[in-house]
């Protein structure tokens, strides 16, 4: 029988099947942070249970981290006991940890990739949404709450129904100045926030094909903003190219290669649902509303919510105009913004922040915003360095930070002041979601770096 | 867990679609290492506004949440389940759930349902006019009932047993061990191991 991919990869990893039960699903790699954990190792300790693959886990701390002074203790005394509890209970429970200031600390979807531990065919969890970015390389990738982290923890598996598939086929090739953030920017805007539920979406097609694997990655990344537990996309050279000299590289490479070239949906593969898409059409994207499934190309104005027919949809675009102190028919690149943010785990990588660095070389930023650019890695910052790019970005007027989450989330102290406005790189602009009361345009590396220059929303090609 | 098996309350009505988890508990307030003590950041955003269907007197005793459409979208925090089960919500009804947000909902014992974008405006109107209207939910039957209104919904077996007798989904698991025992001797060498610290 054909199979697509996601089928495939399922199937390897069935432990057990039973009438009328859900599948127990072998889980490869865990990965785990400070936010989403805690209760769950408690469970374990309450229970006297232990975590049976320390192996095959690993943490890192990310979302409460300071990004300035983390040679300093955590200033925030809930942040730093929520650091401290990960701390404690890896070392009580045997778990391999990256801590501030540590090279391979970072975002937890940065750190599984770079060190070559994200790997085709594989199944990987994290108590965190934006897990679905490892589907980039072919792995079946979901995000869990916390009881599911308990339950990696103690069994290394879990009970699931196998979603449903929908292929998105992205054919043709982009024009410049646009990017990965821009086709996933405008699937969702096609395909609505729900659009995904239920499914795994597999990105298909000449367009995808010719995404660098950290260009796979952003689009994967946000398959969750598509209601989507899970995006992927079919292994191929590139992806092995990738992975080859990373840490975690498998020892017998050519043995590997050989089963990830099979991981591949089968030609006669039925998908419950297939989009396209057509990627010569698409412009530079930018969101106007407050969920990721209200955006637009750059090039158009806000809409009038007088305009939207479905009374629902109506009502959601009334009150996100209104949170984000817009007026209908405003040209969208008339928009002015006070901080851009450069990072995250959709785009935080080396590439973003080279692609950026390319446009802002030798200029300077508009004196009426701030720019923070934060690597999605402390290896990120590292090799950012080493090819000088932070001086590029200092000498821009940017910022130059630590690796961490950042301001993609208010969390840390990385946040947006009541009414402030950002073009953002990352990938939720919901109400207060950079800070209480901050309002959020969601934009590529590129779009977020010709914003800095200009001041208003802007792509490279208005400079 | 508690078991469920049937619940009898009165409805709060949240008449937004897209509910996210943001809005459902903002990032600050999930810095507890805790399961309880949620409530306080549960639609905080929205709770400095007096009208706000929390802050109204008529539903402050509210046990069954019905709200719009795509609620618990965004991000995979159990934390938006313990501050709705701490706030006192047994049960939250909406025509579609995020899927992360429904599996963490049915693993803690909030009991979610979906019932089609009509019922829910019904239930609306009726709470919206009579907010003491009893409304029983009954997952042994698979329904919901006020007034004289009868309605069914949906919910696999496997997870209503689950639900009935309070059970722990690790305690299953862990009744598995053999199964897991032979699955990883036959798993493949080359697949990456991050080796754990030594104790
Ligand atoms: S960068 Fe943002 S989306 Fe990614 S893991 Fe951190 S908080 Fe979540």
């Amino acid at each position: 029988m054909s199979k697509t991919l996601a089928q495939k990869i399922w199937d390897e990893h069935i432990v057990r099947r039973a009438e009328g039960e859900p599948d127990l699903l072998y889980i490869d790699l865990h990965l785990i942070h400070e936010v989403t954990s805690p209760q769950a190792f408690d469970g374990l300790r309450l229970n006297k249970r232990v975590v049976r693959r320390p192996d095959l886990t690993i943490a890192t701390e990310d979302h409460n981290v300071p990004t300035l002074n983390i040679d300093k203790p955590i200033a925030d005394p809930v942040s730093k006991l929520q650091v401290d509890t990960l701390r404690a209970n890896c070392k009580e429970f045997g778990v391999r940890i990256h801590s501030l200031g540590d090279a391979e600390q970072g975002i937890v979807h940065v750190v599984g990739p770079q060190l070559g531990l994200t790997q085709p065919g594989m199944t990987i969890v994290c108590g965190d949404s934006h897990t679905s970015t490892h589907g980039a390389f072919g792995a079946l990738a979901f995000g869990i709450g916390t009881s599911e982290v308990e339950h990696v923890l103690a069994t290394q598996t879990l009970p699931l129904i196998p979603p449903k598939t929908m292929a998105i086929n992205v054919e043709g090739s982009l024009k410049p100045g646009v990017t990965s953030k821009d086709i996933i920017l405008a699937i969702i805007a096609k395909i609505g926030t729900g659009g995904g539920q239920g499914y795994v979406l597999e990105y298909r097609g000449s367009a995808i094909r010719a995404l660098s694997m950290e260009a796979r990655m952003t689009v994967c990344n946000m398959s969750i903003e598509a209601g989507a537990r899970a995006g992927l996309i079919a292994p191929d050279e590139k992806t092995f190219e990738y992975i080859k000299d990373k840490p975690h590289a498998p020892k017998d490479f050519d043995a590997a290669v050989k089963y990830w070239s099979t991981l591949q949906s089968d030609s006669g593969a039925k998908f419950d649902v297939e989009i396209n898409l057509d990627a010569n059409e698409l412009e530079p994207f930018v969101t106007w509303g407050t969920n990721p499934g209200q955006g637009l190309p750059l090039n158009s104005s806000v809409p009038n919510p007088a305009d939207i027919s479905d009374a629902e949809e109506r009502g959601a675009a009334e009150r996100a105009l209104t949170y984000m102190g817009l007026t209908a028919g405003t040209p969208l690149k008339k928009i002015a913004i006070d901080t851009v943010f450069l990072g995250s785990c959709t785009n935080g990588r080396i590439e973003d922040l080279r692609s950026a660095a390319e446009i802002l070389k030798g200029k300077k930023i508009s004196s009426s915003l701030r720019m923070l650019v934060v690597p999605g890695s402390a290896r990120v910052r590292l090799q950012a360095e080493s090819e000088g790019l932070d001086k590029v970005f200092i000498d821009a007027g940017a910022e130059w930070r630590n690796a961490g989450c950042s301001m993609c989330l208010g969390m840390n102290p990385d946040q947006l002041a009541v009414g402030e406005r950002s073009a953002s790189t990352s990938n939720r602009n919901f109400e207060g979601r950079q800070g209480k009361g901050g309002r959020t345009h969601l934009v590529s590396p590129l779009v977020a770096a010709a914003t800095a220059l200009r001041g208003t929303l802007s792509s490279p090609a208005d400079l | 867990m508690e078991k469920f098996i049937k619940h009898t309350g009165t409805g709060v009505p949240l008449r937004r679609s897209n509910v996210d988890t943001d809005q459902i508990i903002p990032a600050v307030y999930l810095k507890r290492v805790t399961r309880s003590g949620f409530e306080d950041g549960l639609f905080a955003a929205w709770r400095n506004d007096p009208d706000f269907v929390l802050n109204k007197e008529a539903f402050k005793k509210g046990t069954v949440l019905v709200a719009g459409a795509d609620f618990g979208t965004g991000s995979s925090r159990e934390h938006a389940v313990w501050a709705l089960q701490n706030y006192g919500f047994k049960v939250v009804i909406s025509s579609r759930f995020a899927d992360i947000f429904r599996g963490n909902s049915l693993k803690g014992g909030l009991l979610t349902i979906i019932l089609s974008q009509e019922e829910v405006e019904d239930l609306w109107s009726v709470i919206e006019s009579a907010p003491d209207t009893a409304i029983t939910v009954d997952l042994e039957s698979r329904t919901v009932s006020y007034n004289s209104i009868l309605l069914t919904f949906e919910i696999d077996d496997y997870t209503r047993w689950r639900l009935m007798e309070g059970l722990d989904d690790i305690g299953l698991t862990l009744k598995q061990t053999d199964s897991i025992d032979s699955f990883e001797k036959n798993r493949e060498e080359y697949k990456p191991k991050t080796i754990p610290v030594l104790k």
